[in-house]
């Protein structure tokens, strides 16, 4: 049996639950999203075409710079952001721009769980147990 | 983290609210960080302008400024979003430029001197060795750590306007010794002769050594960078790979040497670069007909010689009645040039001449469509980098390179 929970190095925020988006590529603001509808926009990019809001993006790192500082807060405003963010490794514009809009962030996590979990399966997030967890499993 | 007794003052909200505020959200990334306490900061650098900002970023400021907010050490504003004086000119959104005063006028309430620049080290406030400050912009990050010796991370809009209410900063990261010696080793065989050169080679070690916690040591067998090389190195390391710091043995302050660069941190790579593997850069972008729309020379805003050195290679002659040529610089260069006597012969080539900006932030998508621009070509391997996700074609060439593709419309 697959496992279920995964465990993470540090994160901040509250807990809690929705849906995963899961990228291969690091991330960057910038580079992957239209920031105005919060879509996946980078040509060629696994979730192309994806929206963003309310979900849980899990990726493992980030790449570019500042901008993320204020686009999580942009997209929040705008209803299209991110519920949390799960990264593998984590430059201080994500942890700032997370702060800033006051949704949770966990890092470190173990890599075996880009083999586990798909996008669009529910997941809970605790940054304080500092654990990821499966909360529904997909069926198709 | 350790509070001393100014900062339980400015958390009791002594200070104000903005400051609070300000010191709780630093102590949330710094508790992440794992910081114990925090550091003075001498000087804030901040982007913040309404395209990374939005709707939701200008009332994040306006409600800071509403409540007394005030920087507390002397802080400035990074390259903008729009040149008021060309942006009818470039067809930018009226809107767009509505939001952007906003923005100006409340920064300004503030206390920041919107100096609209990414070269701030080049033209306004030159850190010293060892000095604690608190930078956004990832070019003025890597230029700070590496060329100048002094500290800082990363620093988002909100983390240094958060900075500057507080006047410090989580210790984490490139304030402490630890993070700054060098853990990957790269030899660089290739002769480097143009700012497009060391871009290339900031492509080829981001990407290779990709990671905000890594820092690359260059050896140069050849060439002797000058600041703007070693600006677009930066600027290249950052955008290819989230770096904040390098080290040039021999030609930046804290690598004397390969052993006092590394101080005995383990070795994460190691690796050569030779001419083939930069011209393989540039061969990343080489279209399947030479023609070109836009040349543009930006990211980073050029320094006077940057511009005195195209205006030698320009000289007389003028672009192609088909090409559009971009420059940014920032408000003091510029004024340099008019006075040194380069701006004029620049602008009587056609070229435009920005101000204050750069350009992959002032919506460069909306210009694609308002002029059909598809191909660009940049000395700056930063731009080259970015600017495929707003639906350009870019190629990358040396300097003379691109001055030559602007007067025949073609690339050589």
């Amino acid at each position: 049996m697959s496992r279920t929970i995964f465990r993470c190095e540090r994160g901040l925020g509250p807990a809690i639950e929705a849906v995963a988006l899961v990228s291969p590529y690091t991330f960057s603001p910038r580079y992957d999203l239209d920031r105005e509808n919060g879509i996946i926009s980078r040509a060629g990019h696994p979730c192309y075409g994806e929206s963003i809001a309310d979900k849980i993006l899990i990726c493992p790192g980030v790449q570019g710079g500042i901008a993320g500082g204020w686009a999580f807060l942009m997209m929040r405003g705008r209803g299209v952001g991110f519920a949390g963010l799960v990264f593998g490794e984590v430059n201080p514009v994500m942890v700032q721009g997370a702060v800033a809009a006051g949704i949770p962030l966990m890092a470190g996590v173990e890599p075996e769980i880009f083999d586990v979990v798909q996008s669009g399966q529910r997941i809970r997030i605790d940054p304080h147990k500092l654990t990821v967890e499966i909360a529904e499993t997909l069926t198709s | 983290m350790f509070l001393n007794d100014e900062e339980k003052r400015i958390r009791d909200g002594a200070f104000g609210e903005a400051p609070r505020l300000a010191l709780e959200e630093q102590l949330a990334v710094g508790d992440f960080f794992g910081a114990t306490r925090f550091v003075l900061v001498s000087n804030v650098h901040l982007m913040g302008d309404y395209e990374v900002m939005g709707a939701t970023g200008t009332a994040y400021l306006r409600k800071i400024v509403d409540s007394g907010g005030r920087v507390r050490v002397p802080s400035t504003r990074n390259a903008a979003c729009i040149e008021y004086d060309f942006a009818e000119r470039l067809r930018q959104s009226p809107e767009l430029v509505t939001h952007e005063r906003e923005v100006r006028s409340l920064l300004g309430r503030l206390g920041v001197a919107t100096v609209d620049t990414c070269i701030n080290y080049q033209s306004v406030y030159t850190p010293r060795v060892n000095e604690h400050v608190a930078w956004g912009d990832t070019g003025t990050v890597a230029y700070a750590n590496s060329v100048l010796g002094a500290r800082t991370n990363y620093e988002s809009g909100p983390a240094a306007i958060g900075a500057a209410l507080t006047g410090r900063t989580p210790e984490y990261g490139f304030h402490l010794g630890e993070h700054r010696r060098a853990n990957v080793r790269c030899v660089v065989e290739a002769k480097l002769d143009d700012v497009a050169d060391y871009g290339a080679l900031g492509a080829i070690a981001g990407e290779r050594a990709r990671g905000y916690w890594n820092v690359p040591a260059f050896e140069l067998r050849a060439g002797n960078p000058g600041p703007d090389d070693l600006k677009h190195l930066g600027a290249s390391l950052a955008s290819f790979g989230s770096l904040a710091m390098y080290h040039v043995l021999g030609a930046t302050p804290e690598a004397p040497d390969w052993e006092r660069a590394n101080g005995g941190r383990e070795l994460l790579d190691e690796f050569v670069v030779t001419r083939e593997d930069i011209e393989a850069v540039y061969a990343r972008g080489t279209p399947p007909d030479p023609y070109i729309d836009l040349v543009v020379f930006t990211a980073p805003q050029l320094s006077l010689v940057e511009m005195q050195r195209l205006a030698e290679l320009f000289g007389t002659r003028h672009i192609h009645e088909g090409s559009t040529v971009l420059i940014t610089t920032n408000g003091m260069m510029r004024d340099a040039a008019q006075r040194s006597g380069v701006l004029d012969p620049l602008i009587a080539t056609g070229a435009i001449v920005l101000q204050g900006v750069c350009w992959y932030i002032m919506d460069p998508a909306r210009m694609r469509k308002q002029f059909g621009w598809t191909r660009v070509c940049t000395n700056s391997a930063k731009l080259f980098n970015i600017i495929k996700a707003h639906g350009y074609e870019p190629v990358l060439r040396r300097t003379a390179e691109c001055v030559e593709t602007a007067i025949a419309g073609r690339l050589p």
